[in-house]
Parts: C-alpha cells; structure tokens; sequence
C-alpha cells in the first residue's frame, strides 16, 4: 500500500507535470532545431514568436467567447488554432521575405543571421506588447479537471491522491499527433525527404534539382505551427504573459542543444530531458521516502537535490554538461 | 583631420541631442541620460572588444553586469558582525571546500591520464564535495538569514570604498569569464552565444536566491557614494553661494526677502542633485576615456594586429605559429572584465543593487545592439552606439508619444485605438530599436562608425 502510495506521489508531482511542461519544450525544441537545420541560424527570436501565434489564440479565443461559440468541454482556444497558425505563418513567411532572405541568398555566416534574429525579436515583442500588451492573460476555459484528487481517493482508497488537469492530458495528447504527423511527413513523403536532404547538405540537393524556395517555404510552415501549438499549449497549462514567453526560449534553447541541434528526434527528447532534469531535481522526496522506507530511516530534512528557485538552473547546467561531454547532443545520430 | 569628420560630427549631433533634452525637459534627466550612457559605453567598449576584435560573441553581459554589482555591495557595505558570528565559520569552512575540490581535481587532471577512472573519481570528488557544502553551509546560510532580515540577513561586505569594488568587479567578472571561456570557447560561433546567454542566467539565479550573499531579490538600497550626497550640499554654505552667484540674474528680479529665499531654497535643491550627477559623470568620463586611450593603443599595436588576423583567418593566425585558444581566452577575459567593471558603476550610480532587474533583454541584447549599431572594432563607434542606442531607450516613449498624438490629432480623445496606442508608448522603444537594428544590419553592417584599419 505504501509502496502504492509512494509511486501515486511521484506520478502526481513529478512525472505528469514533467511529461507535459516537456512536451510543451518539445515542440519548441523540434522548431528551434528545424530552423537550425534547414535555414542554418539560431533563432533568438524564437520565444516572441510562439507568443506571436498565442497572442493570435488568445484574442480570437475572447472574440468567440464573446460570440457565444465554445468547444463543449475542451477549451475554445482549440478551436482557435488554425487560425491562428495561419497568421504565424504569415507574419514569419512575411519577416523571412523581407529579413533574412537577404541574407540567406547573400550566404552570410550564421553569426549575422543570428544578431538579425535579434532585431527580429525586438520588433516581435514590440507589436505583441502593442497589441495586447505585457499583461498576465488566462483563456483557459471548459472543464479544468479531468481526475481531481479526492475523486481518486475514493476511488482507490489510497492515501495519496492523482490531479491530471485537462490541459496536461490535452498537451500530450495534442503533442504526439503533431509529432508523428511531423515526423511521418519528415520520412516518408518526397517533399519531407527533399527538406531532409537540403538540411543535411545544401548543395548536394540543389544539385539533385531540389527547389529551394519550396524547402525554405514548408520549414516556416512546419515552424508556425509547432510554434504556435506549443505557445498555445504552454499558455493554457499555465497563462499568457509576454516576457514569460521569452524567458522560454532558453530551455527551449537547452533542449534543442541537448538532443543535438539540427535533428528533429532530439530536439523532441530533448524537451523530456530538460523537463525530468528540472522537475527531478527541484522535487522535495521527503514523503516519498517516509512512504517506502521503514519508519526508523524516515529522513528528517526535506531531500530536496536544489531548491526550487533554481529550476530553470537546472536545465541550463544540464545544456553546459552536454556541452561539455557531448558538444554534438546525447542523442546524437539518433533517427526514426 | 578629415578621416576623423564623421567621427567628430557624430559625437557633435548626439551631445547637442542631450544638450536639447537638458533644455526642454530638465538638466537633471539629461544628466542621468549622460551617466547612463556612459556607462553604456563602458559596457559597449567590453562587448566590443570580444566582438569587434576577436569575433567571439559573449551573450552572458548580463552575468558580468551583475556580478560587477555584486562587487560593489561586497567591498563598500559595511560588514554586519551578528551574522559573522551566527555563520561566518560555516561559511569560510564552505569556501575551503571548494577550494579543496578545484586544488583535488586539477591534481588529478594534472597527475591521470584521461580516463573513464579519472572521470568517475572527479565526479566523486564533486559528489562528496557538494554533500559537505550542504552540511556545512545549510545551518550557516539558515541562521545568517534569520539575523534581522527586514535589514540585513546577510554577511555584509567589507566596508572598504565604493571606488575601489570598482576594480573588484572587474576581477570577479574576468575570473567568471576564466571558467566560462574554459568550458565554452571551443565551440561554435552560435552555441558560444547560447551557452554563455545560459550560463548568465545561472549566474544571475545564484544572485537572485542565495539571500546570505546579498539579500537576493530583497536587494540592497543606501550604498556608499564616492560623490558627496544632496542633502550635505544643501547644507553647505559654498554651494548655496555658489548657486546664489550662477543664479543672481535671476534672484535679482525678485523683490521680497522671504521670497527670494524660498527661490533660492528650490534652486538649491534642483542644483544639488545636478551638481551629483555632474560629479557621477565626471568620474564615469574618466573611466571611458581611460579605456579609450587603452583600447586604442591595443587596437593598433602588434597584439591588436594579431587578434585582427585570428578573427579574420583563424586557420592561416594559427598556421603562423599563434595561440588562437590562448589570446580567445584573454580576450575573452578582458572584454568581461571591463563589462564586470561597468556593472559595479551602474550600481555605484544607482545606489542600490536590485539583482531582481537584470534581465537578458536589457543587459545582453540591447548592449549588443548598441555594438552593431555602433561599429564593429572601432571603439569609437563602440561608444557612440552605447550612446545612439540609450538615448533612443529612453526618449523613445516620449518621440512615440509625440508621434501619435501627431498622426491621431484627428480622432477624439476618447477613441479607442488612440487610447490604446498611448498606453502603449513605451513598448515603442523595442520597436524603434528592433528596425534600428534590421536597418543596420542591412544597409550599413559595419555600423554608423566603420572598422578603419591604418596601414603602417
């Protein structure tokens, strides 16, 4: 029974809250690394642009909320999102004609890519704050709970209870489908090969007749959607704040690094382990362990590794080990 | 004369713009827009020395920025005894177990050869070495926080000069670089940047939460001056004579005694906190133009062509027989050192160290903007971008504002997208900057002050 309980905790505090927050980094990873790959530069910009397609999301959300239209128990934001992913598409499609195709066609180095990506950010978190300014935003609306803990007390009988908030359930869920369609369309279509083909080595596929311009245009599409699902993801589990969102893009960063920049699979694992790290880390085991060890080895202090403060620490310290030991990722030559 | 028109022209426009905000707002905004530009600039000469000589992107100024600040309340508060004595021995006792482990495991690197058995027992020093810190300094760091936490809390500093932590923050910032271009230098170009942008962060959160360092985000207000303070010089009859004499046109008009007391009294006040800051700005334009003078002969000397050419051609630098792994890393150190060293008199100015506000928005990537925008390896340039590029933060809400009550005249006041646009002036400034930047980098890479290279 305590044992039970004891396994109850952990899914409750750790690894549910870490299986979303990760998938929610994930797919930010995922459109970090697509850029990297594909376009060849960091995206600094790559925080304000999920906030961009969010900010998309949250405004029509209040527009049919205001109309009366509603997505029965889930939240209207979901409702939201094509729409919303075609303006990101948009704006980046419009930001890469006007910006870094220049570049692109000059065969800058990245490090100048990169600092455009920085004015790119600028001008980003500009129009956002304009539009709907700096403030704490919550959209989550529909059913808040999927298993409340008391229910599951009493359905159990055990100490312990089991929370899953219907945003995380939604986050994974919604993550794997956009994931394996990302990565069916990756491997098995010829136009997915073709983006494969030009990431790996660019004049090889011109060579081969494979047209630029239609890899350049599918990689910000993939890109708009996984930012803004991931934006939009994050922003209902938690809430709609602008700077947050910036701040995001470095474990974001993190995770894309860890599991190798440059490939997809990584970036994806990347987010998990970036999120396990932080949460694993930051969990105080205390009860945990007065569950499963006998009563006279009960730990006295609180047996947390650091302490809660230092959560986004944590990733960054896991991103300098990796660094460190593996500058190309732990997952490196890892593919579907 | 002429290869320096643009140059003198350049700073001749941005004095008269602050000359301009010291007429029709107030000399005292001026001044600070001064101080903190020269500061600015401080920081930009830093960044640029890394980028503009070395090519080396450092996006941790933020780190070094703070860890500067740290300095200052480090050396200029004055130590608070209770706490030493409540946890100053398990505090010491935690330093010397760090020193141990880095002394143990150089040892090691120095004594194995690589191995998965040297590797395992670095990790167990590590290991061993945190549990201890963790024993040692949990009960210190517990009954340091809990002396007078309103107040203090922490273990103070060493009640030296404000002046000297200056140089203080430089060493800090340039041991922090040490580590971090040890780690990190031998990466590529962009991950440098993402890995130091991280590492910052680390940085700052360290800052941020170890409470029994430097009150972490309860911040540390009231610190020492090295100018005198307004309220002294209110005081103090040379200055009231002095401001009575710069002003006498004026009194002159006014005919009633109490009256012209009451004026005076104002402009005491209003001259004092100028006289302040003049006083800042002196000293900061001392430190810059120092820095000129050093950065320049570097620049053109023999080392300065020899950074030119590993920045420029890594592989011929390093064919001809140079260290490249060498003069990064003291590269690397320097430019931090001198951004450690702008961080200590950005708190100096404030007065206070609020490690809560350092954010890699405005300590990392406007400074960078400034560096672009400015020139690349010109130190001029450098300057003049820390220059530009402030005096746009600041009086872009302002120039916004005007902007849209211009082009808004038309609508009534209670129109709502005139409202909304003018609550959301300030956020102009990122726009201003962002196009600023993608305008630079597009027209004039080089920047407003170009790279000049004088051959001998």
């Amino acid at each position: 029974m305590d044992f039970l309980n004891a396994i109850i905790l952990l899914l409750n505090y750790t690894i549910i809250p870490a299986l979303s927050y990760g998938s929610q980094l994930a797919l930010g990873a995922i459109f970090v690394t697509l850029i990297y790959g594909v376009l060849r530069f960091a995206n600094f910009a790559t925080g304000d642009m999920m906030s961009f397609g969010t900010m998309f999301a949250v405004l029509l959300t209040f527009y049919f909320q205001s109309l009366g239209v509603n997505f029965g128990f889930l939240p209207t934001a979901l409702l939201t999102i094509p729409f919303a992913v075609i303006m990101m598409i948009l704006y980046m499609l419009s930001i890469d004609k006007f910006v870094f195709s220049y570049y692109r066609i000059k065969k800058s180095p990245p490090v100048v890519l990169a600092m455009v990506s920085v004015g790119v950010m600028f001008v980003t978190q500009a129009i956002i704050r304009i539009i709907i300014g700096p403030f704490d935003r919550r959209f989550l609306d529909g059913e808040k709970f999927i298993l409340k803990a008391t229910e599951f007390k009493e359905m159990t009988g055990l100490n312990e209870g089991l929370t899953i908030k219907s945003t995380q359930a939604i986050t994974i869920v919604i993550t794997i489908i956009v994931v394996s369609i990302m990565f069916w369309f990756l491997n098995k279509t010829k136009t997915g090969t073709s983006m494969r083909a030009y990431s790996d080595n660019e004049d090889l596929a011109l060579l081969s007749g494979i047209d630029p311009k239609k890899v350049v245009l599918l990689t910000w599409v993939i890109a708009g959607i996984l930012a803004t699902v991931g934006g939009v993801l994050y922003g209902l589990d938690k809430s709609y704040k602008p700077f947050v969102y910036f701040n995001n893009m470095l474990p974001i960063f993190a995770a894309a690094i860890v599991g190798g920049i440059g490939n997809p699979l990584g970036a994806f694992l990347g987010g998990y382990v970036v999120a396990f790290g932080e949460i694993l880390i930051t969990y105080a085991y205390k009860k945990f362990f007065t569950y499963i060890l006998p009563e006279s080895l009960e730990p006295n202090s609180l047996m947390q590794l650091l302490s809660t403060d230092y959560k986004f620490a944590v990733s960054f310290s896991i991103l300098v080990i990796v660094l460190l030991f593996r500058p190309s990722g732990i997952f490196k030559g890892l593919r579907l | 004369m002429k290869q320096y028109l643009n140059v003198v022209t350049a700073y001749i426009i941005m004095f008269t713009l602050i000359i301009l905000v010291g007429i029709f707002q107030s000399w005292s905004q001026a001044l600070s827009i001064l101080n903190y530009c020269l500061i600015s600039a401080v920081m930009t000469i830093g960044a640029n020395i890394q980028w503009g000589y070395a090519g080396l992107i450092n996006f941790g100024i933020m780190g070094y920025t703070a860890l500067g600040g740290l300095a200052v309340v480090l050396v200029s508060v004055a130590p608070v005894p209770e706490a030493w004595k409540a946890g100053g021995i398990n505090m010491i006792g935690s330093l010397g177990v760090v020193v141990a482990m880095i002394v143990s495991i150089r040892y090691i690197l120095k004594k194995f050869q690589k191995s998965k058995k040297r590797s395992y027992l670095i990790a167990g020093i590590i290991l061993i070495g945190l549990l201890l810190i963790r024993l040692l300094a949990g009960p210190g760091i517990e009954s340091i926080e809990a002396v007078e936490p309103a107040k203090t809390g922490f273990l103070g500093g060493l009640g030296m000069p404000i002046l000297f932590s200056w140089i203080v923050g430089a060493f800090f910032a340039g041991g922090l670089a040490y580590v971090i271009g040890k780690i990190a230098l031998g990466l590529r170009a962009d991950y440098l940047a993402i890995a130091t942008l991280l590492i910052a962060e680390i940085v700052v959160s360290i800052i941020k939460h170890e409470d029994w360092l430097a009150r972490g985000v309860k911040n540390v207000i009231g610190l020492k001056r090295p100018v005198p303070y307004e309220i002294d010089l209110q005081t103090s009859p040379w200055f009231i004579n002095l401001v009575e004499k710069f002003n006498s046109g004026k009194l002159k008009v006014i005919d009633t005694i109490s009256e012209r007391q009451d004026v005076l009294k104002q402009l005491v006040i209003d001259a004092s906190s100028v006289y302040v800051k003049l006083c800042m700005a002196g000293l900061f334009l001392t430190v810059v133009i120092i820095l000129l003078i050093v950065t320049q002969k570097a620049l053109y000397s023999p080392w300065g062509r020899k950074m030119r050419a590993i920045r420029d051609n890594e592989e011929a630098a390093s064919a001809m027989g140079k260290n490249v792994v060498k003069e990064h890393l003291l590269i690397f150190i320097l430019g931090s050192a001198v951004v450690g060293l702008a961080g200590a008199m950005m708190v100096t100015n404030d007065g206070l160290f609020t490690p809560g506000s350092y954010r890699p928005m405005r300590y990392t990537f406007v400074i960078w903007v400034m560096v672009i925008v400015g020139g690349t390896g010109n130190n001029f340039g450098a300057i003049l971008g820390g220059f530009v590029v402030w005096f746009l933060w600041v009086e872009a809400a302002p120039i916004a504002l005007f902007l849209i009550n211009f082009f808004t005249a038309h609508l009534p006041e209670t129109n709502a997208l005139k409202v909304h646009l003018i609550e959301s002036a300030p956020y102009f400034r990122f726009l201003m900057i962002g196009i600023g930047v993608l305008l630079i980098m597009r027209y004039r890479p080089q920047g407003i002050l170009p790279e000049k290279i004088i051959k001998q």
